[in-house]
């Protein structure tokens, strides 16, 4: 059997050499110089970062679609489907001239994610229909307050620039390849 | 004393007293450094390349940190332990020969700050008063962990100076002198003491460790057991000097076992090299360096490799295994000494 590790426990009298301990501390001592030139797992953190998973959940973006225009109709399944009820919005009517900035006639004015609440399920993801909100590789950053883990508008829309965008494609490509 | 030498002296006097603590500050970097490396990590690597200015935000954060005096401690006798062990522990690189001899303008000095006639013996003194430092801290704690790691400490220290002091006599009857820089001098070249007295530098680096409270005898201070042993109402730099005590300890020990067992600033092929002396003298003292430099590292090594002893296994080596075997290593020198005195009239 593999998972049946169980050795036999023989209660035989030490040799005297094996009294004498030196053998066994030398032989230890070996162990730990050998553990002296192997490879470190250490990963030094700011200035390298662990390769992440394509999948990887990590701090939320709300999507713009090419024309710049924010997808998120405030519909609130996301909210609905959060099961740490961390997301919360506002719904608003666009205004004649917001043409621009939002894609459909209902935009959400507030969005807010609690990151302390977020699970990082990723289940707002799947719930939303209009293909606004996705999980990037991006890690939450640490705060000194509660508040400043209430993630307004102002850090979860990704900005309007086309070389400012949050990279997605890679996610994507992997989240197909998990589906067919 | 010439005014020559009395500037040489002082001046060799700062050195070794600030090259004792140098070693002492990056002793505890390369702990931490050699620890981690033992356990597959990387060690500390954020103050300076490498990590290499670690030793002086330990300090700094050591002088920042709140003081803090127990109550019911004995204020004198809490402020009197660690400088006990801070001040025995500097005093014993005195009687060390650091170095052969620098002629300078014709004129010898000698790169010891002072050669006792019982430079072993005053070795020996000083640091059974160190345990003073260690008992006096624990007692004036008023701390039940404090006292324990105290009262393990001393009955230790106690034991082990007898094995330590046996397994020196066996050296002693060899070279026939007390004091340090003869016996240094008694093994030139690669003629080590090491060779003839194997066992003997076996007890006295078991009992090296021990004196030094190192694992796998550092029940003194045993955090699982104890807290922090004698040290657990301690703070601040009073901490610190406890701290910093042990690593000089460990450097002077180092220094010790290679001036009894590895020759001190002696190496193989000293004189074939045809260089001046003063040329000698310098590279002998980093010889000398080196050695100790290496007998520190295998304290850390055995400190990463080996648990704690339990307190009657320590005992029971202490006492049954260690002075027995020390007895025998006099018993056997002897033999020896006065059997190659009659057969070939020879004298070591």
């Amino acid at each position: 059997m593999l998972t049946n590790r169980s050795k036999v426990v023989v209660d035989k009298q030490m040799s005297f050499v094996e009294k004498l301990y030196l053998p066994a501390i030398i032989g230890g001592l070996f162990i730990t110089f050998k553990h002296f030139f192997r490879k470190k797992t250490t990963i030094k953190y700011p200035e390298v970062k662990r390769e992440l998973s394509s999948v990887y959940r990590g701090q939320h973006v709300l999507k713009r679609d090419e024309q710049g225009r924010e997808n998120c109709t405030a519909c609130g399944l996301c909210a609905v489907a959060c099961p740490a009820e961390a997301i919360t919005m506002t719904a608003a009517e666009r205004k004649p001239g917001e043409e621009k900035l939002y894609r459909e006639e209902k935009y959400a004015s507030v969005y807010e994610i609690n990151m302390l609440r977020c699970i990082f399920c990723g289940l707002c993801e799947e719930a939303c229909p209009k293909e606004a909100i996705f999980l990037t590789d991006r890690i939450v950053a640490s705060d000194f307050e509660r508040g400043g883990f209430i993630y307004g508008k102002d850090k979860l829309v990704e900005p309007v620039d086309n070389d400012k965008r949050i990279d997605l494609s890679g996610r994507l490509q992997a989240h197909r390849k998990l589906n067919s | 004393m010439e005014v020559a030498d009395l500037i040489f002296k002082v001046i060799f006097v700062l050195a070794v007293f600030g090259i004792s603590l140098l070693v002492a500050m990056y002793s505890t970097y390369a702990e931490r450094k050699v620890a981690a490396f033992f356990q597959d990590r990387l060690g500390p690597n954020r103050a300076g390349p490498f990590g290499i200015l670690q030793p002086l935000a330990d300090g700094v954060k050591m002088f920042m940190k709140e003081e803090i005096i127990p109550t019911n401690s004995d204020k004198a006798l809490f402020i009197l332990g660690p400088s006990i062990a801070m001040l025995t522990a500097c005093m014993t690189g005195v009687v060390i020969p650091w170095g052969n001899s620098l002629i300078i303008n014709g004129k010898e000095f000698v790169m010891q700050i002072t050669d006792v006639n019982i430079g072993i013996l005053y070795i020996f003194g000083v640091v059974s008063i160190g345990v003073y430092g260690i008992m006096i801290g624990g007692w004036a704690s008023n701390n039940k962990f404090s006292l324990l790691g105290s009262l393990r400490a001393s009955s230790q220290m106690i034991s082990y100076e007898l094995a330590m002091g046996m397994s020196i006599i066996a050296i002693v009857m060899m070279s026939g002198t007390l004091s340090v820089r003869e016996i240094v001098l008694g093994q030139p070249g690669g003629h080590w003491n090491v060779l003839y007295q194997p066992l003997g530098f076996l007890l006295f680096f078991i009992c090296a460790l021990a004196e030094t409270n190192r694992t796998p005898f550092d029940l003194p201070e045993c955090e699982t057991e104890l807290v922090g042993g004698y040290h657990t109402e301690y703070s601040s730099m009073k901490l610190g000097f406890y701290l910093f005590a042990e690593y000089i300890n460990m450097f002077i020990s180092s220094a010790v076992i290679v001036c009894l067992y590895f020759g001190g600033y002696n190496f193989p092929f000293i004189e074939s090299l045809g260089l001046s002396h003063n040329v000698v003298s310098l590279l002998g003292t980093g010889i000398f360096f080196i050695k100790i430099f290496f007998f520190i590292f295998v304290f850390m090594w055995i400190r990463w490799t080996i648990p704690r002893f339990r307190y009657d296994q320590l005992m029971r080596v202490g006492w049954k295994v260690l002075l027995p075997l020390a007895v025998l290593n006099i018993v056997i020198t002897a033999i020896v000494l006065l059997w190659k005195n009659d057969l070939f009239s020879l004298n070591f």
